[in-house]
């Protein structure tokens, strides 16, 4: 009887339906297309500037706008400043855009620029913003930032610092950025006033967002979205099950396993497109023992042939086939093709010789191998732990018995991360967002600095003086192509050193329904403005 | 009768004590709230400034100390993650999964009482035996196996409902409730349905062992001796003696349904206390985990105190113990 029911209703609303597709060949040609997407977690906060996170950033793009933007390549491209150039060394000039309103129809000038960066600099996002000493408003659209040391990157660090309505968040009372156990939440923790494409029309965190077109948007989408839906599944199999039935037309987060059973279906396909992020293993070089290991008197990962080692008897093309089923890119550097300084010489993968591994590790007088444990998530990448094994399985061939000891991510972090660096083999991915080498060579690459915060992230405590002195040169140097030398040069050194063994580029996995067009970016975004539903 | 009553509540003020230094010590080892609230090249300055931020840099005791002041002022801090006020987050959440218990039980009682009592009347009969059959695989199957098998069927088969979320809700007061909208409706079918597979299975077996008990008690037989009909045996005399412990059975699995819907709300991603707790353990978002587990203990805690206050209205010989 419900049964019945049901059926009646589903004709009813398959009729409402084919109305609806029918209705816009009738009108116009231009038509505007609602769009449902889904992925496995939310944005925390909708405030731009407290959390420096990537799918923060991901959803707030389609919301609020940053001077320079990304375009479909990925290209730096003109947003809230039509122009800027480098007028001295520490300064940079930007002319803003005119006659740009936000969505409450307050117009956009050089005061919201200011009011942005003292938010942005008393919020979680401050490291990105780090390098801006002061900034100067010349008049209402022209500012100059001044910045701590030259800089001939700034453009690309300013992609993900979002400008704020000034006058909005006075009158509401959002100021200051939202942070955890500030007295009271921010009230722009839940609402949002930007520039950009699309508005927030409705949201319940955690569970969805509803996007609607800002008729008002002083640029022209190539998409056809006109409202669009975010949809949190924590649980990947559902989110599989719900693009299947049709009840999304995205998903996020394609677990691996499902891709076939997505590509077998008629109407939809998977769209694989490369990761910023890069995963690769570190060993501990700092200490001078294993603290999870057999050898205590002597740390054999000091010994340069050991480390050679390990790289030649890692096979990420293996891991790529049997762990990653295709979707993973083996490279040869920490960082991936998409960042400024790749060098696909360097990069190109390491071919594995177990034959030469083996004699290295006898030259280096280890023939017999050591013990040791290798610090891993499991929920953090895609199939984490399965490489985390594969890895363990790689080293157990040249005598390195590795103990996997996977954990979630929360519970790693406090164990590998500073100030303790408790581990003496890490998995570790890193995700430059600049899309510039130099990130990953002041945070990973540098030897770690407390005052400075150089090296922060640098796990294993790598260290070699001549990779420090090319990094400051790096940092003044404001020639592009001098300064693509030096990058190769300290990357040479890094990769000579073997302190860091890459293992691959992750890809991005959606799930999609044919009639839909989508562009996919390295940095996880969501870019609903380039998205067509045909 | 004020002793009693006031010695309970005492106990139960004193267990909840107990679980939330429990709760708090559990959350304060969980993990690293740092790494999710750190950016990935933050300095070591700024890390030193949010852990004293946090107060992470006190000592335990201190911290627990402060947190349940804070908790007895009704100021339940702010969650690490959305950096919203827990009470709001758990406020929001709260509507969702009450009404997924609720029609959950609704399911157990619509479809287990009556086939309970089927069973428990007609045990060797073969539709008796089937049912049981069934309900062994309602009782043997993890909850996120069934919920998977639902959405199989009867969302990406049949596409008759959806697989996920909680469809259109109607915002009252501070309740937001899905159970006026037709497509609230269909959306809680399935994860009610998940949930209330092991209860309905379990009610039923319940059922069936104490009717058949209660089947060979002496005043059944001497009802039937006295030419009573079978219907009347079976529906009046034998089935009251039987529904007090299920009722009571009931009422304790509700308690169950609210605190460990978990695994249920996850697969289809239902905007509940459930759904909650895990985002929140993912980022290790201690004030939202220590709330959530200290919630669960008061939910049981409350459901228990009104059982036990239950006692002496049932059975009176309860309180004359006592005294």
């Amino acid at each position: 009887m419900s049964l019945l029911f049901s059926k009646l209703k589903r004709q009813l609303m398959l009729g409402v339906f084919t109305a609806a597709i029918a209705a816009p060949f009738a009108g116009s040609a231009a038509h505007a297309a609602d769009f449902k997407f889904a992925g496995p977690l939310d944005a925390y906060t909708l405030d731009p500037h407290a959390v420096s996170n990537t799918l923060i950033f991901a959803v707030l793009a389609n919301v609020y706008e940053p001077l320079v933007r990304r375009d479909a390549e990925q290209k730096l491209e003109p947003a809230l400043a039509t122009d800027w150039k480098q007028i001295d060394d520490t300064t940079w000039e930007f002319n803003l855009r005119k006659d740009v309103k936000f969505s409450n129809g307050n117009p956009f000038t050089a005061d919201d620029v200011l009011f942005s960066l003292t938010r942005g600099q008393a919020g979680g996002i401050k490291a990105n913003l780090n390098s801006i000493a002061s900034v100067e408003k010349v008049d209402d659209f022209k500012v100059r930032f001044t910045t701590r040391a030259v800089n001939p990157i700034l453009p690309n660090q300013l992609t993900n610092w979002f400008i704020m309505d000034k006058e909005w968040a006075e009158a509401n009372n959002a100021v200051q950025p939202g942070a955890a156990n500030n007295a009271t939440e921010t009230f722009a923790n839940r609402n949002a006033m930007g520039t950009g494409p699309y508005v927030i029309k409705e949201r319940d965190p955690g569970v969805k967002t509803v996007f609607a077109s800002n008729p008002n948007w002083w640029d022209k989408k190539t998409g056809n979205i006109d409202n669009a839906t975010f949809f949190v599944i924590a649980n990947p199999s559902t989110r599989v099950s719900a693009l299947i039935s049709g009840e999304v037309d995205m998903i996020d987060g394609v677990p691996p396993q499902d891709a076939d059973r997505i590509e077998k279906d008629p109407k939809l396909h998977v769209k694989a497109g490369p990761d910023l992020r890069t995963i690769y293993i570190q060993p501990d070089v700092a200490r001078d023992s294993l603290i999870f290991g057999s050898e205590k008197a002597k740390n054999p990962f000091k010994e340069l042939k050991v480390r050679q080692a390990m790289e030649i008897a890692v096979d990420s093309g293996a891991i790529q086939k049997r762990i990653m089923r295709n979707f993973s890119v083996p490279v040869g550097l920490p960082i991936g093709k998409e960042v400024n300084g790749f060098d696909e010489t360097l990069g190109a993968p390491v071919k594995p010789d177990l034959d030469k591994a083996k004699a290295l590790m006898k030259e280096a007088g280890y023939e017999d191998g050591f013990s040791v444990t290798l610090d891993c998530t499991n929920d953090r990448f895609m199939n984490d732990e399965a490489t985390c094994l594969a890895v363990a399985a790689s080293l157990a061939r040249i005598n390195i018995k590795v103990e996997p000891r996977a954990q979630p991510t929360a519970k790693w972090a406090t164990q590998v991360n500073p100030p303790e660096y408790n581990t003496s083999l890490a998995m570790l991915g890193y995700s430059p967002n600049t899309y510039d080498a130099h990130i990953f060579l002041t945070s990973i690459a540098a030897t770690r600095d407390p005052k400075s915060g150089l090296g922060a992230f640098n796990i294993g405590g790598y260290s070699n003086p001549e990779v420090d002195k090319l990094i400051d040169a790096i940092g003044k140097e404001t020639d592009q192509e001098k300064r693509s030398g030096l990058i190769k040069d300290a990357f040479r050194l890094i990769k000579a050193d073997a302190a860091f063994i890459p293992l691959h580029q992750l890809n991005i996995l959606w799930g999609v329904k044919d009639n839909v067009t989508v562009v996919q970016p390295a940095d996880l975004a969501y870019p609903l403005r380039y998205f067509t539903v045909k | 009768m004020l002793n009693y009553v006031a010695s309970r509540v005492v106990q139960t003020a004193f267990v909840l004590l107990v679980i939330s230094f429990i709760a708090f010590l559990l959350v304060a080892n969980i993990g690293d709230p740092l790494a999710a609230l750190l950016s990935a090249d933050a300095t070591v300055t700024e890390r030193a400034e949010l852990v004293a931020r946090l107060g992470l840099d006190q000592p335990l005791l201190a911290r627990f100390l402060h947190f349940l002041g804070n908790l007895l002022q009704g100021d339940f801090g702010l969650s690490y993650r959305t950096q919203d006020p827990v009470s709001q987050l758990i406020l929001e959440r709260m509507p969702a999964t009450i009404e997924l218990a609720f029609v959950s039980l609704l399911i157990t009682i619509a479809v287990g009482v009556p086939a309970g009592i089927y069973c428990g009347v007609n045990p060797n009969s073969y539709f008796g035996r089937f049912i049981m059959l069934i309900s062994t695989a309602g009782i043997t199957l993890p909850n996120f196996v069934v919920g998977l098998l639902l959405i199989a069927v009867f969302s990406v088969q049949l596409g008759l409902l959806p697989s996920f979320g909680r469809g259109d809700v109607v915002q009252i007061g501070f309740w937001s409730t899905g159970l006026l909208s037709v497509s609230g409706w269909r959306a809680i079918l399935l994860p009610a349905a998940t949930l209330s597979t092991f209860q309905v299975a379990f009610i039923i077996r319940m059922l069936r062992t104490q009717l058949m008990e209660v089947g060979q008690s002496e005043h059944i037989r001497f009802a039937r001796a006295r030419g009573l009909s079978e219907a009347r045996i079976w529906y009046v005399y034998a089935i009251k003696n039987t529904l007090l412990p299920v009722i009571t059975m009931l009422g304790l699995q509700l308690g169950n349904i609210i605190a460990f819907s978990v695994v249920t709300e996850n697969v289809f991603a239902w905007p509940g206390l459930g759904s909650l707790f895990l985002q929140s353990i993912q980022a290790a978002d201690i004030p939202v985990i220590a709330i959530y587990l200290i919630f669960v203990g008061v939910v049981f805690m409350v459901i228990n105190l009104v059982v036990e206050l239950l006692y002496p209205v049932v059975d009176a010989r309860v309180l004359r113990r006592q005294s």
